[in-house]
């Protein structure tokens, strides 16, 4: 079966009523994402076996039986973790990623690992070792990236919510161009303890499903504190979903101008319409304007380069994962494991990031992006001293053709300038479906202050049922 | 600013990657253009600007000094691609310090 | 042409925690390989860091001991580079912000005292170990990785060889006595790296550096820093130029040999570390260390020899590690006579260990009892020779000494009313040495003692005896 109009609350009622069984559901939903993943290229691995959890309590546990996607750059034991690399191709984890471990605790069925571009570097799920993942609105457009595969699973009904992650918009903008909601949480707000490093500093966990309130149920169960991540927050954690079904009238919601000016046309007008609807219920709306938002992506690309290239050296064939065949000395199996190992995308945020951190580079490149984004964390600061929340468009454009900015670097690196800034500051933000531009879905992006991802569930949960999106099925899962 | 083709061999060096020498022409001219995209972060005025390096809400995080044992080597060595008596196998070393 | 040494020290110790410093992997030695080991020190894909308190303890308890000052902030950082034995090929360290700088230790150098600076001192992690085969492969073993290391630098404030092996004599010697390191040159806890420079007497600016590497003794880094003095000046008197270079100490010529020459400076990318928060150090919390801060070796030695009134030489023993100057304090707090106590310590109990090439923490003898044996010996309950039988017990079985002398019937036999019958009837059986002993033969006294102490199988006080006898053969 597929879950085109399904989500964790519907499915929990058939569960709770008996109309369903969770082995059904697990068999229903592997066989579903072998039939359509042809199509889809959305998943490295499906586990065939799946099975639910014995003495499932369906009464008072929604997620209890709920199969859930985990984009394959998240530890899972004993089953294989790619990464989408060459280079861990054949890696198999001896322990759980803390995200995983909660799931398992709630009970959820495990079917298998997302699609992503290498590492987590790219925009389109195109940089993949096991191939492109394509769009479900239309297969020769890119699913968006990096957690393409996550995106195209929940739009295509393969999953109601899938685990992604997001370094500079990797949940974010595969969430706008497959019609479908997606947060990033508050830097801190999910342990990071088996998420391979992209970005220590960037890297977040996040959900992603048709509707709001299925993300919500599971950042309840994956969010909070950890003592495997001293980096994680130890805040409390809200009931995410009672957020859900809100009012935004009062609601202080700033439009930020160089977001705006970032879109033209139809997009322009589709996501101004969602402010306008804001407006219409009553929320305060405030221009305001991110001055540097022409500095985010060399900002974010020389830090999220320069950790990466620290990140990644421990892929060095020596340990686990490739080890090239005709090695002959220590030099040998580091350079042709590595040069063998890793994508020309993943090679190049290597160069760049080793170049950023080397000797007389460091203080131009490194400490001055260090300096700029204090910079633009403080100008968050400032906008959120007078507003609840920032909405805007969460790209540029549409998804694009596959193939067509694979060659260009630096325009693909542009894909992702209305997103980055979310993740230099460390604050909250999702993306909400907010109609179709040329037949393909395009978001609105909701952004809060630190720790407040409730009131972006509001925000979202409100444009969801307004412009009732979700009713919407991608042209390729027509039947 | 100007990037050369001994730049990105170095970096290259640095980590453990190797271009082709037929490609080195195109690598340095992409990594250049990347690298003065980068650059455009000069113009930015940051006189005096403490740096930013992560966004956390916590700070002196400490665990306390008490052992736990991992269950089992044997766990731990599934994925080493070569082995012997617990020993990670390695080939042999040369230009071992060349980094230091 | 007279030439002026600058030298310096990177002093490596192994601080002294049960758990490595980013993982709960316990720190131990002569595991089999591997098996102290876990995801974290494998660098396995997806893991983090996360700090050990105790390893900022000790640091810390170092940091007070040498007058440093502690920096209110500290990061770690990342030291990137590749060897089979860094997981990570990153070491996370402590380069922009570390835990401590400006402190000094005071040595001592042919009668002159002397203030060498301490730079800095930072916490980091130590590495695993590669073995090299014989065969074209080498060996990772990754128990060691992880291990907390404390790195002390000096300032370039030492202009000789015997101010160099006094300054690592004091600097083990001060790390020692706050029990933050085991201090062991042959274990590993405390790795030698130095650097020497000459220049032309008069010249300001230093010379061309040469280091030298993990030397296995002070004596070797003596020996390598007086050849280096006399090498480089060699090589500028013949109009030669010091190369920046990295030499091994030979111990079987006493010379260095050039292992490779540097081509400027290593390129190691050093940045913070995203996956540690900085660390605020209060001044609570150093309050608190300073106050549970062992005694220095400097502050015992004084009281032994000033109010104990031991010899220096004794002082001195004791003072060896802090192990033993601990155990001489918990006697002498037990109620032990502190002189006699210091003789047990350094004969018997030091040939004890000698002898079985145990540890004091090894053995079965504790404070409480030597203190105990030793108070029977000064009341006179035991003789010093009984003593040694109580002592030989007590340090292979733990026995309670005052327990043993009791049930074995080993009390000193003291009672005149007892003795004096006694005397009376071995005098009286013969007359032959009364008769000695009138004729001036010392040796007589000698034989009935030794009567005596037949009869009373050596229990018999031979005091108390002597006494008697005189008194019984004077009547005579």
């Amino acid at each position: 079966m597929n879950y085109l109009n399904e989500d964790i609350d519907s499915l929990n009622e058939k569960l709770a009523q008996g109309t369903l069984s969770a082995d059904k559901l697990a068999q229903d939903t592997v066989e579903n994402i072998k039939k359509t993943d042809e199509k889809l290229n959305a998943w490295i691995t499906v586990q065939e076996d799946a099975k639910p959890d014995e003495d499932l309590d369906f009464a008072n546990n929604k997620l209890a039986g709920i199969p859930i996607a985990i984009k394959d750059n998240i530890i899972t034991k004993d089953v294989k973790t790619t990464a989408a690399s060459h280079i861990l191709d054949n890696y198999i984890p001896v322990y759980d990623a803390t995200v995983i471990d909660r799931l398992k605790k709630a009970h959820v069925t495990f079917v298998g690992k997302t699609n992503m571009d290498e590492f987590a570097m790219g925009s389109s799920t195109e940089h993949s070792y096991f191939g492109a993942t394509h769009n479900p609105w239309d297969f020769d457009k890119v699913p968006g990236g990096s957690s393409g595969g996550s995106a195209a699973a929940v739009a295509a009904g393969q999953v109601v919510a899938a685990l992604g992650s997001d370094t500079g918009g990797s949940i974010r903008q595969p969430s706008a161009f497959n019609g479908i909601f997606g947060i990033k949480p508050t830097y801190g707000r999910v342990s990071r303890w088996g998420l391979i490093a992209f970005a220590s500093s960037l890297d977040e966990i996040g959900v992603m499903s048709k509707r709001a309130k299925t993300s919500a149920q599971v950042l309840n169960v994956i969010a909070g504190a950890d003592d495997h991540d001293s980096t994680l927050s130890t805040r409390a954690v809200p009931d995410f979903t009672e957020y859900i079904g809100k009012d935004v009238k009062g609601l202080r919601v700033a439009v930020v101008k160089e977001y705006m000016d970032a879109v033209d046309g139809e997009m322009h007008e589709v996501i101004q319409k969602q402010i306008d609807v804001l407006k219409d219920a009553g929320a305060i709306i405030n221009e305001v304007s991110l001055p540097l938002t022409k500095y985010v992506v060399p900002d974010y690309y020389i830090i999220a380069s320069s950790e990466a290239s620290s990140n990644l050296q421990r892929f060095d064939g020596i340990r686990y994962g490739y080890r090239a065949e005709d090695a002959k000395n220590l030099l040998d199996v580091y350079v042709k494991s590595r040069s063998e190992g890793f994508g020309e995308e993943v090679q190049r945020r290597i160069l760049l990031g080793s170049f950023a951190l080397s000797a007389g580079s460091y203080d131009r490149f490194f400490r001055q992006a260090s300096k700029v984004r204090t910079l633009i964390c403080n100008d968050f600061d400032k906008i959120f001293a007078d507003n609840d929340v920032i909405v805007g468009p969460t790209t540029t454009t549409p998804a694009f053709n596959i193939g067509s900015e694979i060659s260009d670097p630096i325009k693909m690196y542009n894909n992702d300038i209305l997103t980055i800034s979310a993740n230099l500051a460390g604050i909250p933000a999702a993306s909400v479906p907010a109609g179709l531009v040329d037949g393909m879905p395009v978001g609105l992006q909701v952004m809060a202050k630190r720790f407040d991802e409730g009131s972006i569930f509001q925000v979202a949960d409100f444009i969801e049922r307004n412009n009732k999106f979700y009713e919407k099925t991608p042209a390729g899962m027509e039947d | 600013m100007e990037i050369t083709e001994e730049t990105i061999k170095h970096v290259a060096g640095l980590s453990r990657l190797e271009i082709d020498e037929k490609e080195i022409g195109k690598v340095t001219e992409q990594m250049s253009s990347i690298i003065n995209m980068a650059d455009q972060l000069s113009e930015v005025d940051t006189e005096g600007v403490e740096e930013t390096v992560q966004v956390v809400d916590r700070d002196t995080v400490f665990r306390e000094d008490k052992p736990e044992h991992w269950e089992t080597r044997e766990e731990l060595m599934k994925n080493v691609p070569e082995q012997a008596n617990g020993f990670i196998k390695v080939p042999v070393i040369i230009n071992k310090d060349e980094d230091e | 042409m007279n030439f002026k040494s600058t030298i310096g020290f990177e002093v490596h110790f192994e601080l002294k925690t049960k758990s490595k410093i980013f993982s709960p992997s316990p720190v131990s030695y002569g595991a089999k390989p591997n098996t102290e080991t876990n995801v974290i020190d494998w660098g396995m894909p997806g893991v983090l860091p996360y700090v050990n308190k105790d390893v900022y303890r000790l640091g810390i308890m170092v940091a007070l001991a040498t007058h440093s000052h502690i920096l209110p902030t500290t990061h770690f950082d990342r030291k990137n580079y590749y060897y089979p034995d860094s997981p990570k090929a990153y070491q996370i360290t402590q380069f922009f912000q570390p835990l401590a700088r400006d402190g000094y230790v005071e040595i001592e150098v042919h009668g002159k005292k002397k203030r060498i600076g301490i730079h800095e001192m930072h916490i980091e992690e130590d590495a695993g170990k590669n073995t090299h085969g014989t065969n074209g492969f080498s060996y990772v073993d990754l128990n060691r990785q992880g291990v907390p290391l404390l790195e002390v630098v000096s300032e370039p404030e030492i202009s000789d060889p015997d101010e160099g092996y006094a300054y690592l004599e004091k600097l083990r010697k001060i790390v020692q006595f706050t029990g933050a390191s085991d201090v062991k040159m042959e274990e590993g806890s405390m790795r030698v790296d130095t650097n020497i420079s000459i220049r032309p007497a008069g010249q300001k600016e230093l010379g061309t550096k040469v280091e030298m590497k993990n030397l296995n003794s002070f004596e070797h880094v003596r020996k390598s820093l007086a050849y280096e003095e006399k090498r480089q000046a060699q090589v500028l008197l013949s109009g030669g130029r010091v190369q920046i270079s990295t030499r091994r100490f030979d111990e079987a010529t006493g010379k260095t040999v050039l292992e490779r020459v540097k081509e400027g400076d290593a390129d190691y990318r050093y940045f913070p570390e995203p996956d540690i928060a900085p660390d605020h150090i209060s001044d609570e919390w150093i309050e608190e260390i300073k106050s549970s801060l062992p005694r220095s070796a400097e502050e015992r030695y004084n009281q032994y020899v000033n109010e104990f009134g031991l010899k220096e030489y004794d002082a001195n023993v004791l003072l060896q590690t802090k192990e033993s100057s601990d155990f001489f304090d918990k006697t002498v707090a037990a109620g032990a006579d502190p002189q006699l106590a210091a003789n047990w310590m350094n004969t018997q109990v030091n040939g004890y260990l000698n002898d079985n090439r145990v540890e004091l923490a090894d053995i079965k003898l504790t404070p409480e009892n030597l203190a105990a044996m030793i108070k029977l010996i000064k009341d006179g309950t035991i003789s010093s020779k009984i003593a040694k039988k109580v002592f030989a017990e007590t340090i292979a079985n733990g026995t309670d000494p005052k327990k043993y002398v009791e049930d074995q019937g080993m009390v000193q036999l003291s009672d005149t009313s007892v003795l004096e019958p006694m005397v009376k009837e071995v005098v009286d059986n013969n007359p032959q040495s009364v008769e000695d002993f009138k004729n001036g033969k010392d040796r007589a006294i000698g034989f009935l003692v030794g009567q005596i102490m037949k009869q009373t199988r050596g229990k018999a006080n031979p005091k108390v005896i002597n006494q008697l006898l005189n008194d019984e053969l004077q009547k005579r």
